[in-house]
């Protein structure tokens, strides 16, 4: 193992977790981040889905990236990337065909998640096939990550349930939560991303974009400028 | 007709692509700036939605649905699994067929639309109303007014949330949530007040 885990794959691989997040830093694969994540089960296959596509595609296109010729490189990533999503979407359909339902388009729109195109255009066309896919298994986990901390957050509070398995007593069946429907609603996830960038910010103030414009703080100026 | 209508409304309030299936986001989050350039960003989304949804629907019917060669006298062949692989190469060649006869023929339109056009391909708005037209099975009528439909709603939806965004440069905002924190916090609350129409039966 130790012959593959050299420093700069270890590096690509980790590195997107936190420091270069492909959601809150990249601003990348949103859409599905949020749709799918109201249940802990649906997140963790999208995030097995995202990952495995992701890897395979970057390794692929990786691959033949010297044949590529430039000025028709977005079709063939596309059609490389439609093809291992269709592959995901039989199998999914043939062995967990309840939770592709819930998925419903979800699971085709990886093919336009920006991370899998980002990816192919950023990191897969410049290297070697065996770093590109420990760069797409990176981001697909710092992907991952996100999808987890945002559905941990939507089901428990949602229906105290984590995977389905009953966490906090809900006061229907004589417990004592009293379940916030808004975390199962669309809006809950927008806040909890956000929250989760301020978070990160706060603790690594580098990432913060710089401002586009700033507040004039009038208690130390002169304030004669109006 | 009335079908159609309430498809209409349904499509643009109710299923609102942007804040009820956070379809487009990327793209919602960071070319919503300034209200000019959502203005022009929602146009050709529009655009894009109305002639790739019926087109789509067109292909899916007569070759890839179960038993759709039949007027060639093939039958027992489903191909509805290439469904993904038609949709987004249909879109790809439909915005780059867009694009020249933009060029050709409108080149005003062609310039004010121009930059904005090459992303609309992975806009996954796009990509989505189709998949959804495919899901829940429209017909070729329906299938127009879903497009346009979820078109109108995208552009309605990204100009509102540029406006907010030009009024909330001269709010004072905590440094960690500034820039991209606070747009996600609009956009739920927005989707909040979307959420208003979803008891709606139409």
């Amino acid at each position: 193992m130790s012959a593959i885990l050299t420093t700069e794959t270890k590096k690509v691989l980790t590195s997107p977790l936190i420091n270069d997040n492909p959601i809150t830093l990249q601003v990348l694969g949103i859409c599905s981040a949020l749709a799918v994540t109201s249940q802990m089960s649906t997140s963790l296959i999208m995030a097995v889905a995202l990952t495995s596509v992701t890897a395979c595609s970057s390794a692929a296109i990786s691959a033949i990236r010297n044949h590529i010729p430039g000025s028709i490189r977005i079709i063939v990533q596309m059609t490389i990337i439609a093809s291992l999503v269709i592959v995901v979407d039989q199998i999914l359909k043939a062995f967990a065909y309840d939770v592709s339902k819930q998925l419903s388009v979800f699971v085709g729109l990886i093919i336009t998640n920006c991370i899998v195109m980002g990816r192919a255009e950023a990191y897969a066309m410049k290297n070697p096939p065996l770093e590109s896919f420990f760069d797409g298994i990176g981001n697909g986990l710092g992907y991952s990550l996100i999808l987890i901390i945002v559905a941990f957050f939507r089901e428990l509070l949602g229906s105290g349930k984590l995977l389905g398995i009953e966490i906090l007593k809900l006061t229907k069946d004589g417990g004592w939560y009293d379940p916030n429907g808004l975390m199962l609603l669309p809006p809950s996830a927008f806040f909890i991303i956000g929250l989760i960038i301020w978070a990160i910010r706060q603790y690594k103030p580098a990432q913060s974009e710089k401002p586009d414009f700033a507040i004039l703080s009038i208690a130390h100026g002169e304030g004669g400028h109006h | 007709m009335e079908a159609y209508i309430s498809l209409f409304i349904k499509a643009v309030f109710i299923e609102n692509l942007a804040l009820s299936f956070f379809l487009g986001m990327c793209t919602f989050i960071a070319v919503s700036k300034k209200v000019s350039t959502a203005i022009g960003l929602g146009t050709a989304v529009m655009i894009v939605q109305t002639i790739t949804v019926p087109a789509n629907n067109f292909v899916y019917h007569s070759l890839l649905k179960e038993d759709a060669l039949s007027w060639l006298g093939i039958t027992g062949v489903d191909l509805s699994f290439l469904a993904l692989l038609s949709c987004i190469g249909m879109i790809a060649a439909l915005v780059q067929i867009l694009e020249m006869i933009l060029d050709k023929f409108f080149p005003a339109l062609y310039h004010a639309l121009g930059i904005f056009l090459p992303l609309i391909t992975v806009n996954c708005a796009i990509l989505a109303g189709s998949l959804f037209m495919i899901e829940r099975d429209y017909n070729f009528g329906e299938s127009v007014t879903y497009g346009i439909g979820s078109g109108f709603g995208w552009a309605l939806a990204i100009t509102v949330m540029a406006g907010t965004r030009e009024k909330l440069k001269y709010s004072d905002i905590p440094k960690g949530l500034q820039g991209l924190g606070i747009t996600f916090i609009t956009a739920g609350l927005m989707s909040l007040g979307f959420m208003a129409f979803s008891g709606i039966q139409l």
